[in-house]
């Protein structure tokens, strides 16, 4: 019986079978032992038809519950334009791979190395690569990779105040490959530079790494931290949210070997927590060390200027065990997503993005603090998100707020909430959010 | 293919006053980001109006070839059709609006799909439970392998500390191994494209971790002796690695989990049909056998007694160090997920089991078809792919890489080329279930006419691309004096 997805008749399979010189399908899997034959059926469900399948799914969608989203850590609400996935979605982009053919992948190759150029323009270093997993596994690789580069040093510091959940990535990855891992302490929610200083002096350290805004909030004062690491030949390696880079000081500015995180910020939609991309970007002398593709200019024969891959000397395809990371396959049609997004912004608008963005933030804190039953976790700057005590039950809050439809934050500690606040958040819906909580 | 539109960055098409964005008023009082955390000079981004970044994107577009193009013979992997109802579920707003830190009870309909995905993918392995949270196949290598040396560390066996892997491995295991803090040790094919059981038998010990494979292998063969294999490698302690990468002819045919394998990932960007996306991206779900469940990563997705579904981030029995057990944020790719589920519900049962007969009829009837003017070096059945040892002429110098190239003017992509390594011009073609007949007929003509070309005109095919928006491109060049940003092209051009 016919099927929308196989397009042989009879008539084919037949003539087919005629030319291999088999009788039958199953002549063609001869060669595997019947023991292992799965000559069974699935236990799967029936074939569903299209319609049937835009009804099962806008049940399992509308059992969703849609919330006006105030939680961060890491994730954020922010704007998608409308151009971005109707061009993300045109099938000469979604259905095509890796370019390894450039002849007729220079559209995928363009758009890699405009990526490259806005990641470094953002991060205010020299090269990027053409994307990683997500942020978690960009630090994890900047670990190995600082690790890598160090002739001696097996260890790798890593403060107290990044993202839990970067925290356990790196563990994990380090673990297996052989890195020690020591924590810095902090102190008032940032990274205590004196414990830093100390672990630094104790020896042995390949790398340092620090992430902007921490994973409170927190925008960090890495002030003098470059040259400490140099001092002791350790390579630093901060992690920021990518979006918020439009303002703050650059990695490149605070003195990064390099610089790693999550570009979901720059307009990727939440989904549940992916596919985001991660972004890798280093100083020039270090791009032979960096993992992952990268996208270089050349000529064709003709003396036109084109793209193709770089450098795969670096990569598992060619170097097997020696090469610099296992990746291959990477968040490639994430990275065209935030290219298209930062070409719409472009210089002005990722800044008015980050300001509205800060401002909403700042003017929420306020608000909060004003009804009496919040206080400031930590007397530090922050960027759009930061945290407060609760003087009250925050699990009940939360619920309340969820019945309400409102994400209220992310729960931290007993007693602590972290709210974020993004350029899609309006003064009605903060407002709203505050009234909620009076109402608690 | 508009040729004429070929070649500008959207930096050069920046016009500074104009804009491609409106966002809300800002009607918050201001704050200033203090001083010293500021940026000093603004991100050098492009200054575009919405039109022009439209129009750019169309026109880069254009210069691509993607299955929705035309047949897409890459070898190992597995360029099937992207249903478009799957891109229209991962698009469902009420997905893409949910936070991955949202109690349970507000994305059970999520958690759902995750679950019931894991269940799928249980029986179509023959394995017990399955992750989904890693991104990539290779990704998922590094989380099978991790799963290994935590299963050996946890009975306190710590020597296994080595892999083995076939010399026609896809180079990702070897670098998956190294990643993951093991030795690699390669066990050699015979002539047949087979893992050597002879050259195998002196490599186990007690300190091999696993060996590796991918079956059918690199070269489209079945490893007929896997009960065996599999027998052996157990027998020294050792588990059984299955690289998910060409599980597509498996598909009703046969199971990793009944061939003997403990562990293994999928390519869900392979075999269900997620597209490749010009390089992700992917996702490479793992599975395991029974006894290793606690060394999958966490989060993972339960089932409890009511029918509801919740998120477990925590060991159940804390016997394993938690902060070992993390290979990325929180679920994985999720929209990924929501696609793959939706091509496995909309194949159902009965036809999902004809996914790997109908693929495996496509490529033996074009490695037949093609014999008499290509070098098969192994003869015999094939699985989804076969690989050709370039053109059986070898009084021309025409290579696999003009071959490649010269398919490119006739509207079609290039197979694999120069892997696997065990031949010279290793040309590995894998055509897909859902290529027609007409498709394949048509390829294996134009195949067939390059072999004359190579015979006849051999110049046009050693400076092929003709029609492709570029010709062949510089790839030392690139290498040896890299430019890898526009500010770097800027900076170069002034000198």
């Amino acid at each position: 019986m016919a099927y929308k997805y196989f397009p042989h008749t009879e008539a084919d399979i037949q003539a087919m079978l005629a030319r291999i010189g088999v009788t039958s399908l199953d002549e063609l899997f001869s060669d595997v032992p019947e023991c292992i034959r799965f000559r069974k059926e699935y236990d799967l469900p029936e074939a569903k038809s299209e319609l049937e399948i835009r009804e099962l799914f806008a049940r399992l969608a509308g059992s969703n519950k849609q919330l006006t989203c105030f939680a961060g850590a890491g994730v954020y609400d922010h704007y998608t334009p409308a151009v971005i996935p109707s061009i993300v979605e045109r099938s000469e982009f979604l259905t095509s791979y890796t370019p390894y053919q450039a002849e007729i992948s220079q559209g995928t190759l363009h758009y890699i190395f405009e990526f490259q150029s806005m990641m470094a323009e953002l991060t205010g270093m020299a090269i990027s690569n053409a994307s990683m997993y997500d942020g978690t596994t960009a630090t994890a690789e900047a670990v190995l990779m600082a690790n890598a580069a160090a002739k001696k040093a097996n260890k790798v510091l890593v403060s107290s105040t990044i993202d839990p959940r970067t925290l356990n990535v790196i563990l994990t990855y380090a673990h297996f490959h052989g890195v020690e891992i020591e924590l810095i302490n902090a102190v008032d929610g940032a990274t205590d530079l004196n414990d830093m200083q100390a672990r630094l002096d104790a020896g042995g350290v390949a790398g340092v790494v620090m992430q902007q805004p921490n994973r409170y909030g927190v925008v960090e004062d890495f002030t003098g931290v470059a040259d400490a690491c140099h001092a002791k030949k350790a390579m630093f390696v901060i992690n920021s949210v990518a979006a918020d880079l439009a303002l703050l000081r650059t990695p490149g500015e605070w003195g990064a070997d390099i610089a790693v995180g999550d570009v979901q910020s720059l307009g990727v939609p939440m989904s549940f927590g992916g596919p985001y991309a991660g972004y890798m970007c280093c100083t020039e002398k270090l791009i032979r060390k960096l993992p992952g593709r990268i996208v270089g200019r050349t000529k064709d024969t003709e003396g036109r200027r084109c793209f193709v891959l770089t450098l795969q000397a670096r990569e598992q395809h060619i170097r097997r065990e020696k090469a610099t990371s296992n990746i291959c396959s990477n968040q490639s049609l994430m990275a065209l997503w935030v290219t298209i997004y930062m070409s719409l912004m472009g210089k002005q608008g990722v800044k008015d993005a980050a300001q509205l963005s800060y401002d909403g933030a700042h003017y929420l804190q306020e608000q909060l603090l004003a009804t009496g039953r919040f206080t400031a976790t930590f007397s530090r700057p922050f960027f759009n998100e930061f945290c407060v005590d609760f003087n009250g039950d925050v699990d009940a809050l939360q619920k309340h707020l969820i019945d309400n439809g409102v994400l209220g934050g992310v729960k931290v500690d007993a007693n602590t909430i972290m709210f974020a606040v993004t350029e899609r958040r309006s003064k009605e819906e903060i407002d709203r959010l505050v009234e909620l909580i009076k109402q608690f | 293919m508009n040729n004429k539109l070929y070649g500008n960055l959207i930096f050069e098409l920046s016009h500074p006053g104009t804009c491609g964005y409106s966002l809300p008023n800002n009607r918050f009082p201001h704050h200033e980001v203090p001083a010293e955390m500021r940026r000093a000079n603004d991100a050098e981004l492009p200054e575009c109006d919405e039109m022009t970044v439209v129009r750019h994107y169309t026109n880069h577009s254009a210069n691509n070839f993607g299955v929705n193009n035309g047949f897409y013979p890459l070898g190992s992997c597995t360029m099937k059709y992207n249903p478009v109802i799957n891109e229209e579920v991962a698009m469902m707003p009420q997905f893409q609006n949910l936070h991955p830190l949202q109690p349970d009870y507000t994305c059970q309909g999520a958690l759902e799909v995750y679950y019931n995905l894991q269940k799928a993918l249980c029986e179509l392995t023959g394995l017990a439970e399955f992750t989904i949270n890693p991104c990539a196949g290779a990704h998922g290598e590094l989380t099978g392998l991790m799963a290994i040396r935590s299963y050996h560390q946890a009975r306190g066996d710590h020597k296994r500390v080595k892999v083995i892997v076939p010399d026609s491995a896809h180079g990702t295991n070897p670098a998956s191994a190294a990643v993951c803090g093991l030795e690699i040790v390669e066990v050699k094919s015979t002539a047949n494209g087979l893992v050597d059981v002879e050259d195998l038998k002196p490599l186990l010990g007690d300190d091999i971790a696993a060996m590796m494979m991918t079956n059918p292998n690199t070269l489209g063969l079945f490893e007929k002796e896997i009960p065996e294999i599999a027998e052996l490698v157990h027998a020294c302690g050792g588990l059984m690695y299955y690289d998910g990468a060409n599980l597509n002819p498996m598909l009703g045919a046969s199971r990793p989990g009944d061939m003997g394998f403990d562990v293994m990932h999928i390519n869900l960007h392979k075999t269900f049909s997620t597209p490749h996306g010009g390089g992700g991206p992917g996702s490479g779900p793992v599975g395991v056998r029974a006894d290793m469940v606690q060394f999958l990563p966490k989060p993972t997705v339960k089932k409890l007694d009511d029918g509801s579904f919740t998120l477990v981030n925590d060991l159940q029995d804390g016997t394993y160090d938690v902060t070992r057990n993390h290979i990325g944020a929180f679920l994985g790719n999720f929209a990924v997920i929501l696609r793959a589920y939706t091509y496995i519900l909309t194949l159902g049962r009965e036809n999902i089991k004809m996914v790997g007969p109908l693929a495996t009829l496509n490529a033996n009837y074009i490695k037949e078809s093609l014999k008499d003017v290509y070098e098969l070096p192994i003869p015999g059945v094939c699985k989804h792919e076969f690989v050709f040892d370039g053109l059986k002429d070898k009084s021309t110098d025409v290579t696999t890489m003009d071959v490649a190239k010269r398919l490119l003017d006739y509207g079609y992509h290039a197979p694999t080329i120069y892997f696997p390594l065990l031949f010279h011009q290793s040309l590995m073609i894998e055509p897909t279930e859902n290529e027609s007949k007409q498709t394949i007929d048509g390829f294996i003509e134009v195949m067939r006419k390059i072999a004359d070309e190579a015979k006849n005109t051999p110049e046009l095919v050693k400076t092929a691309p003709h029609n492709a928006p570029i010709t062949r491109v510089d790839d030392v060049l690139a290498a040896m004096h890299p430019i890898t940003t526009y500010r770097m092209i800027v900076n170069d051009d002034k000198q």
